[in-house]
């Protein structure tokens, strides 16, 4: 989306150029656009009346501790050069070490983006799964009873504040019913009880063949990312019938139809093959919008995951976690970006 | 019969002008925006919370800040208090209804400011093109690699905690696609020969901009803004959740959350009915938001 | 309450009892203690530096002192730990510590008096917040070396000037009284920084715990010392789980996945001890929710404007409402079980008495900010309090923002009007009339940002020297009544509307047994715990 208009004008140019300029744009782009990205992120971190050197002092600090940690963060000098040596630091792999738990954000950054991973994936696939047969099925049966459940449960997915309904999810399938694990990644008792190989537990648990592990974890993971399934579904499944509806619509359905196929073959060999790039391009930008970390639903379900990361860190002026967060953010959106534009390029006839 | 022949008149083939044209299309699309139930209801909706924020003082059984603490977390029913009371006593229902004039207020202070700032990014960018075009896009994608809460967070926290900077933050966050929208709108406007004939005509950049190009982008970008009004309140509810948003004693809805989750075990409906406010109004936006692109715009919809 | 929503009510309760009653309870193994807790807090684990709450817990079990206190008889006052015994001097500034013999850290290295002195020199050294616990006795980074050394079996100690003895070890029973395993921290020191790096995320102790793991905002996991000098303790694994929400630790505690809920706020401690099979512990803990009137604001540096706000506070709406059960009121800065402390709260709500003070000064119209931590049972707290100066005529605008961004703005004297919660940091009177009264340089540029009389600008009226004369005096009983002195004063004259103690309320699975959150005094100890 963001870099393809930006790749098109450049094989509009391309009289001379074979893919090695395309490729050395995009890279350009990309690295144009995360360092704005940490630019306005380490502005916003220097503006903020949130003052870092508190942030690990604390209350009871002397002034002299406090001036102490100051020049040791290095905020006595100009805004350019603190953020010239980050991007020196980044540049060598360094992304610091977090203020407010003294480790490398790193490390940190290694620990919270699998759970994201983990309950992000999840929740695609579920929206993926459900998502799209819903859309195909509305499309198919425009008006009818079919449709109008699907237009509902999607309006409904649009309209819903996601921190409340986890809220009354939590409340009402953990607390009451006690049908799914409550919050968390895992019941206290199974925390580190398999090797952390990928930092996925239910691919950690699954490896190490123990199934008691992937079972808990599987009943903490159902119900948020359940909620997060449900919110990309309504997005999918939209997308999936208006996509069907324009190829539905399009001459060469008729044609079929008229040369006696079948109904499943007109919609599922025809008309779904047809959609298949543009829905990958959807789902895609979904799933980066899940793994950008979904804050509120990750606070709700106490789920340690990127998002409520950069959140805390935000608010205690950790900025190094922040960055480092951000980055690895940015990077997956501008990522799965061009992987979509890809996608488009090499199979959708029409970007030809 | 005066009423006949302005139907008439507004259904007519043959427009006398470009004004009368204009009317007609906009009459016309009003009758089919009217066919649709689900987006009349959602209209209706909205009309009816203006209506209760407009008649908050009126409406409400008590002063929504009037605290009694010896009759806190009254349940759903109690004498006088239909939806019962909060943490401090306070009756849920006309904090509700003068929630309703905080969630208008910060919806349409979003509504001014994200198009606007979108709509001029975006148009300047495709008119002018070149170096001015590229910075722009690329300052764009910047902000739309932010995850949008936590660059909303970041303002808000920078800004400091507040309902005005929740707006600001808000809108910060929500320009960049109506920028995009805005530029493939003038991309293929300008290439145009209408455009071409102004400029032939020797008007500037600016006057183009204004009066030629930005009339043309308007009616997607308010598609766009009406389906982006439900994602707009639950941003607000999520900062006010945050305890970002209004400060306290505001009866803002997400902060009512935010407070009554603390009893959800209880005491739920504390919580459940800013939830289901915050849900009616945000679906009321989608359904009008539908309806909306059906007429405007029915090539993106369906 | 009509008849419909009577049903409705009904029906879901008696759902929600029906559903639960089937569905089983889980239980946590035996030999192992699970703690639902807020340790959010924590930033470090190196002793040195430690000084937050959730962290302090964490030190308490892993690091033995010179002197320490029994969790189960905390009233009983510092006992010997790694000490066995201690003598003073005839002149009072100087104390020998014979150390116990045959303990040994979890490494396996002999704790030595040369571990002690090292220990408490290194806090010194590093300078971290807590440093002020030792440096107030005179030690310095370059005097370090002779006034805290090891003499064989011993470790002598020697302060700039006599102290009541009881001052100074109640000192070191604090976190930063922690002795550190000398050779393994240096093992690990990078670039002269005496292991600090190392410490923030590992342990090199000699307690009752070692620590397994401390994942920020996510969990902290102990198992037992079996060599522990006193007995290896019952519980073989402690794992303190970071749940941040009251109705979530709630849940984890109702379905059994949790032995002890430490953060419950009063609606859930209603409920939870409804439950079969939970009981609540009360314990009165060291911590005061005061209102501070910055000094540097003409209308609020009145002296009866001072006075009006402390009848301005619902203190017993609040007590018996939001904040029930787990606050008591309390108008003195010095907490109830505190040497000293006074049992006196002479104000009570009373708006006519307030608007006449304010009459009385000339006030009109005032409008003023409020700083509130985002924590809800301080903006309600504030909301309270905002509700009761509006019906005299004083707006008041609360800004709520994180621990961070208020304090900020406090500690730069920039607030009007700063709602606080202030922890004793050791079980001596000084340590919080050492800050509430006492402030002997009242200017911008001295910067004392460590004093909350400072920070409101307040030159407490002479109560400086009361304070300083206080802490040298060794006769225990002259010594309260100086502290109830200073106090009467400071309840009459001060900025600071002390409102109320707090109590916290800890949840447990009935099997628990022994369970200690260290009252006003220390912090939470695992080691003496039963299931």
């Amino acid at each position: 989306m963001a870099l393809s208009e930006e790749n098109r004008k450049g094989r509009d140019r391309a009289s001379l150029p074979p893919w090695v300029k395309t490729t050395a744009l995009t890279m350009g782009s990309i690295a144009v656009t995360m360092l704005g990205l940490l630019f306005v992120t380490f502005i916003i971190g220097r503006v903020m009346p949130i003052d870092p050197v508190l942030a690990i002092v604390g209350e009871r600090a002397s002034q002299s501790t406090y001036d102490a940690v100051y020049l040791e963060l290095g905020l006595d000098k100009p805004l350019v050069v603190q953020f010239a040596y980050y991007i020196w630091d980044v540049l060598h792999l360094d992304f610091g070490t977090s203020l407010l738990n003294a480790r490398p954000v790193s490390e940190d950054i290694a620990r919270v983006f699998p759970a994201t991973l983990e309950l992000a994936t999840l929740g695609i696939i579920i929206g993926v799964v459900i998502g799209v047969p819903l859309g195909v099925i509305a499309a198919v049966r425009k008006g009818s009873w079919t449709d109008q459940v699907a237009r509902v449960v999607a309006l409904v997915g649009y309209s819903m504040p996601i921190f409340w309904l986890g809220l009354m999810g939590l409340l009402i399938f953990y607390g009451i019913l006690g049908w799914v694990g409550g919050p968390g990644r895992v019941g206290i008792f199974y925390v580190d009880v398999v090797p952390s190989v990928t930092g996925l537990i239910l691919v950690d648990a699954a490896l190490d063949g123990n199934w008691d592990v992937f079972k808990n974890a599987f009943s903490h993971i159902i119900l948020p990312a359940s909620l997060l399934g449900y919110f990309s579904l309504a997005y999918i499944s939209r997308m999936t019938r208006s996509f069907m509806l324009e190829q539905l619509s399009a001459e060469y359905i008729t044609t079929a139809r008229v040369k006696g196929m079948s109904e499943w073959d007109v919609v599922w060999k025809h008309a779904f093959k047809n959609i298949r790039v543009q829905l990958v391009t959807v789902i895609a930008l979904s799933y980066a919008g899940l793994l950008e970390g979904s804050v509120l639903t990750e606070i709700i379900f106490s789920w340690p995951g990127i998002g409520s990361y950069i959140t805390t860190a935000l608010l205690s002026a950790d900025m190094n976690a922040v960055l480092g967060g951000t980055v690895v953010v940015g990077l997956i959106f501008i990522l799965l970006n061009i992987f979509s534009d890809l996608l488009y390029k090499v199979f959708d006839p029409r970007a030809k | 019969m005066a009423e006949q022949t302005l139907r008439a008149w507004l259904l007519t083939d043959t427009p006398s002008s470009r004004r009368h044209a204009k009317l007609s299309a906009l009459y016309q699309g009003w009758l089919s925006f009217r066919s649709n139930t689900m987006a009349m209801v959602g209209l209706g909706i909205l009309i009816a919370l203006m209506l209760i924020a407009a008649a908050a003082p009126l409406l409400s059984p008590h002063d929504p800040f009037v605290q009694d603490l010896g009759n806190r977390l009254a349940p759903l029913g109690t004498e006088g208090h239909i939806l019962g009371t909060d943490s401090l006593g306070r009756d849920i229902l006309s904090r509700l209804i003068y929630g309703a004039r905080i969630t208008l207020y910060i919806v349409a202070l979003v509504a001014l400011i994200a198009p606007v700032v979108g709509l001029l990014v975006g148009t300047v960018s495709g008119y002018v093109g070149g170096w001015v075009d590229i910075v722009l896009m690329r300052i764009t994608d910047i902000f739309l690699a932010f995850p949008r809460l936590v660059l909303a967070l970041a303002f808000v926290a920078a800004l400091g905690a507040g309902i005005e900077n929740a707006v600001i933050a808000i809108s910060l966050t929500a320009w960049p696609p109506y920028a995009r929208i805005a530029r493939a709108e003038t991309l293929t406007i300008r290439s145009s020969d209408y455009i071409s004939a102004i400029q032939l005509q020797g008007a500037g950049g600016f006057r183009i901009i204004t009066k030629h190009i930005w009339p043309l982008c308007i009616s997607s970008l308010i598609v766009r803004v009406t389906l982006d009004m439900a994602g707009i309140i639950l941003a607000a509810a999520g900062l006010g959740f945050l305890g970002l948003g209004a400060q306290p004693p505001s009866p803002e809805w997400g902060a009512m959350i935010s407070e009554g989750r603390r009893f959800i075990l209880d005491h739920w409906w504390v919580a459940t009915m800013p939830g289901l406010a915050i849900f009616t109004v945000s679906l009321a936006f989608n359904l009008l938001g539908d309806g909306l692109r059906d007429v405007l715009d029915p090539k993106a919809g369906e | 309450m009509n008849t419909i929503s009577k049903l409705l009510t009904g029906a879901a309760i008696g759902l929600a009892v029906s559903v639960t009653s089937f569905s089983a309870i889980a239980e946590t193994p035996a030999n192992m203690l699970v703690i639902a807790h807020r340790i959010d807090d924590i930033t470090t684990v190196d002793p040195a530096e430690s000084f937050e709450f959730a962290g302090s817990d964490i030190s308490r079990n892993i690091y033995s002192r010179l002197v320490n206190l029994d969790p189960n008889d905390l009233a009983a006052g510092y006992q010997p730990d790694l000490a066995e015994s201690w003598e003073v001097s005839e002149d009072g500034m100087t104390i020998t510590f014979t150390m116990r013999e045959g303990v040994t850290f979890h490494s396996g290295n002999p704790v030595r008096a040369e571990d002690a002195a090292f220990s408490l020199q290194r806090a010194v050294i590093l300078d971290k917040t807590p440093a002020f616990i030792l440096t107030q006795f005179g030690f310095t980074p370059e005097n370090v070396a002779e006034t805290i050394r090891a003499e064989g079996n011993q470790l002598i100690i020697t302060t700039d000037k006599r102290y009541a003895t009881s001052f100074i070890l109640n000192c070191l029973t604090a976190t930063i009284g922690a002795v550190v395993d000398k050779e393994l921290v240096m093992a690990n020191e990078v670039d002269g920084d005496m292991g600090n790096a190392w410490l923030q995320t590992n342990s090199a102790g000699s307690g009752p715990y070692k620590l397994d793991s401390w994942k920020p905002n996510e969990s902290v996991t102990m198992s037992s010392n079996p060599d522990y000098y006193d007995g290896a303790p019952a519980m073989e694994r402690v794992i303190v789980r970071h749940v941040l929400e009251s109705a979530s630790q709630r849940l984890l505690l109702e379905r059994g996945d949790v032995d002890i809920a430490r953060n419950l706020n009063p609606e859930d401690i209603a409920g939870a001890s409804a439950m079969e099979g939970i009981r609540i512990e009360d314990e009165l803990k060291g911590r005061l929710m005061y209102i501070a009137l910055n000094q540097k604001h003409p209308e609020l540096s009145k002296p009866e404007v001072r006075q009006a706000f402390k009848y301005l506070i619902d203190y017993e709406g609040m007590r018996d409402s939001f904040l029930k059960g787990q606050y008591t009121i309390h108008q003195n800065f010095l907490p109830a079980t505190y040497l000293g402390a006074s049992e006196e709260n002479p104000f009570s709500y009373n708006l006519e008495k307030a608007k006449e003070l304010l009459d009385a000064a000339g006030v009109e119209g005032l409008e003023i900010e409020i700083g509130v931590r985002e924590a809800q049972e301080r903006i309600e707290i504030g909301q309270s309090f905002q509700n009761a100066a509006a019906q005299v005529g004083i707006t008041v605008n609360i800004t709520v923002g994180t621990a961070k961004q208020i304090l900020g703005r406090y500690r730069a004297r920039e607030l009007d009007v700063y709602l606080g919660a202030w922890g004793p940091d050791y079980p001596d009177p000084q340590t919080n009339a050492g800050t509430f009264a006492y402030n002997p340089d009242n200017s911008d540029e001295a910067q004392a940002t460590g004093l909350l009389a400072w920070r409101n600008s307040w030159d407490t009226g002479g109560l400086t020297e009361k304070v300083e004369a206080a802490v040298v005096e060794n006769d225990r009983d002259t010594r309260i009544q100086m502290y109830q002195d200073i106090q009467a004063e400071f309840r009459e004259t001060s900025p600071f509307v002390v409102m109320f103690q707090q109590i916290e309320q800890s949840a447990l699975r009935d099997n628990v047994t022994d369970w200690s959150t260290g009252q006003a005094v220390t912090s939470a100890a695992y080691w003496q715990v039963t299931k």
